[in-house]
């Protein structure tokens, strides 16, 4: 029987504003299908999101949602979760919008360990403000900001997340909507930060100028920039610096949780428990 | 009204009166000469059973707290003017979202980096219009210790009334004063606490954004089954985004409304030693507000040993501001005194609302506060 996605979306906020062939409408596809799968009521589900084109996931699903601004859904989100740590909360941003003006915000998210999941999308390019380097643009592909040939290092989002602390780090492409889902449902389950790295494409705005003007050839191009993490681990590795890993990058289920963390405060002020040391966590320096 | 004393100092003060006034988030970072906010608060929230975290910036900060209200807690930030400025494009979010947040700011010596340990009124514009675009600013300042209390608390009330941002302003003179107060206690300030409105009508029927047009949203708690939309961008009377010509109107105009046909619910003043003012020749006005007014009683009660007769009108709310009042005493007294620890940031909106542009002025903008003899100084060689 096909999915019922009605159950899930704002019917009346249809279509979206999204461009033919966009990769968003398939990641928002998924991650409804996650939600389905483990059973979630909606109404313990909030989804944050921030500005650019993703920023607008949030109108669509019919959840708790949150249209915050530029950069900041993560510190957002904290406040909801800490409020309420036995709901789920998921951030949905751009590549720009978590890893250029809010990668403060990123960074801290990972480092606390929140249970928060964090999806970025990442189509390479600022959409929604028509094609400025954002920090996943290839060195040498064409912007609007850089029409020479853009001259900014390329961020590997997940080196990013790994290194700040996150306890589950994974990437996929919307190439592969199974595998999407499947990532989505073991993110949201997974107690502690967990940073999916999502990429996807955007031919209108990055692609047009850099020979992939259709979705399918800027999809291609995904697909020729990415292999499952078994296999890149067995490149040589000049050529792993040009090639992402796909699949679950980082799993770590010892680290504790923050909201789990800060109940140990509550109980220490409440009288409730003697000290908080070193002992308490995984990591003693 | 049942009283306690309580030996404190002003920061620690208005934080008290966030957790007798049940708010039970703070999201904060380290500022001076703020900081003593975010200290207390650590321990206060924790022994509610409420969060304070101390997030990676003042934007982050901002951001968490009002996540936490939008949520459905009662929430706070505290800062000074530099974190003002950091935290501003998500105080106009709380504006559009109509989400309420108490805001703290103790000022301190500006622009920029500034006068950090030192005093200041240099906030008090920034206060009326911190973010860009149309809203209007509650803005409440305190003049004493025990007003670090009480205008934190009536804040927590107005800001649910409301549905806004509403900020305390504190200086550093007064955020680290140190002595006795004597506050309401606990149970007369937990019977004054009016929550925000809910609908508790079917979840299908709730329009958070659809109200009568001088009045706030009605926004329920998150995860209770009424699943709607918040965004900074115009919105409708579901919350979703909209360029729809006359609700894009209607909504900015509410966000007016709301608050400036309603200025008799926020407006509070102190009249000291005015009563007997009655015109005549050779009286004197002196217009100050926060630590200031604490020097202009001292050389009030000079002057009128020296037979001048002065009085203080001080206003708390100073945004909106009380205009009515300051005019009847405006137009009453022809010797307008203004003082204030920056230049000319309030006596311009005097100016406006007396109508008058002969008031005379003592500013000071070098970090140290305003001594009672350099304002009956001023006095005798202006009037």
């Amino acid at each position: 029987m096909a999915f019922n996605y009605d159950k899930y979306l704002r019917l009346e906020k249809m279509p979206t504003l999204w461009c033919w062939g966009c990769g968003d409408g398939v990641i928002l596809k998924a991650f409804v299908r996650a939600i389905d799968k483990l059973n979630i009521n909606p109404d313990d589900v909030c989804v944050v999101s921030g500005i650019g084109c993703s920023g607008r996931f949030s109108s669509y699903v019919d959840f708790n949602t949150v249209h915050t601004t530029h950069g900041r859904t993560v510190a957002f989100a904290t406040g909801i979760k800490l409020m309420n740590p036995d709901k789920y909360v998921i951030c949905v941003a751009g590549d720009g919008d978590a890893l250029a003006i809010g990668g403060n915000h990123t960074i801290h998210g990972c480092r606390r360990n929140i249970d928060i999941t964090m999806i970025i999308i990442n189509n390479f390019i600022y959409g929604l403000t028509n094609s400025q380097t954002s920090p996943t643009t290839p060195q040498g592909m064409w912007t609007v900001s850089q029409k020479s040939g853009n001259i900014d290092p390329t961020f590997n989002a997940t080196d990013l997340a790994i290194a700040a602390g996150a306890s589950f780090v994974a990437r996929e492409t919307m190439l592969d909507p199974k595998k999407l889902e499947k990532v989505f449902v073991k993110a949201i389950e997974h107690r502690g930060f967990a940073f999916l790295d999502i990429m996807s494409n955007c031919h209108i705005n990055l692609g047009r100028k850099n020979k992939m003007a259709s979705a399918m050839e800027n999809l291609g191009w995904i697909d020729s920039i990415t292999t499952p993490l078994k296999k890149w681990e067995a490149l040589p590795e000049e050529e792993k610096l040009n090639i992402f890993p796909t699949g679950i990058l980082k799993e770590d289920k010892i680290v504790r949780e923050y909201c789990d963390m800060y109940q140990d405060v509550i109980d220490f002020h409440q009288g409730k428990r003697k000290t908080i040391t070193q002992d308490d966590f995984a990591k003693k320096i | 009204m049942a009283t306690r004393e309580v030996i404190s100092n002003g920061n620690e003060l208005s934080a008290l009166a966030a957790k007798d006034a049940g708010c039970r988030f703070f999201g904060g970072y380290p500022i001076t000469p703020s900081s003593e906010v975010m200290h207390e608060m650590s321990d206060l929230m924790p022994e509610v059973g409420g969060v304070c975290i101390q997030m990676e910036d003042e934007i982050a900060g901002v951001a968490a707290a009002i996540g936490a209200g939008m949520a459905g807690v009662r929430t706070m930030t505290a800062t000074s003017g530099p974190g003002i400025s950091l935290k501003a494009e998500n105080l106009g979010l709380a504006q559009m979202t109509e989400v309420p947040l108490v805001v703290v700011n103790v000022m301190r010596g500006g622009p920029s980096t500034g006068l950090p340990t030192r005093v200041s009124q240099g906030d008090v514009r920034q206060a009326k219009n911190p973010s860009h675009g149309d809203y209007r600013s509650i803005t409440l300042c305190a003049g004493s210790l025990a007003e670090c209390y009480t205008e934190t608390v009536r804040a927590f009330n107005l800001a649910d009334r409301f549905m806004q941002p509403v900020f305390v302003l504190l200086d550093e003179t007064i955020g680290h004063m140190h002595g006795k107060a004597i506050l309401p206690t606990e149970e007369e300030v937990a019977a004054g606490i009016v929550p925000r409105k809910s609908f508790d009508g079917a979840p299908e029927d709730y329009l958070p954004y659809e109200c009568e047009a001088d009045q706030p949203a009605v926004l329920n708690p998150m995860f209770k089954g009424y699943r709607y939309h918040f965004t900074g961008l115009h919105h409708d009377a579901k919350g979703f985004p909209t360029e729809e010509i006359e609700t894009c109107r209607k909504l900015i105009q509410r966000l007016e409304d709301k608050v400036m046909m309603h200025t008799d619910e926020l407006e509070l003043n102190e009249e000291f030693m005015l009563d007997d003012m009655t015109g005549a020749e050779g009286e004197v006005l002196i217009i100050a507000y926060g630590s200031v007014s604490l020097a202009a009683k001292e050389a009030i009660r000079h002057l009128r040993a020296a037979g001048i007769k002065a009085g203080l009108f001080r206003p708390i709310t100073l945004w909106p501001s009380p205009a009515e009042s300051i005019k009847k005493y405006t137009d009453l007294i022809k010797n307008v005194l203004c003082v204030e620890l920056n230049i000319r940031q309030y006596t311009e909106e005097i100016e406006r609302v007396s109508g008058r542009l002969d008031l005379a002025g003592l500013y000071k903008v070098n970090g140290r506060p305003i001594s009672p003899n350099e304002i009956v100084n001023k006095v005798k060689e202006v009037f």
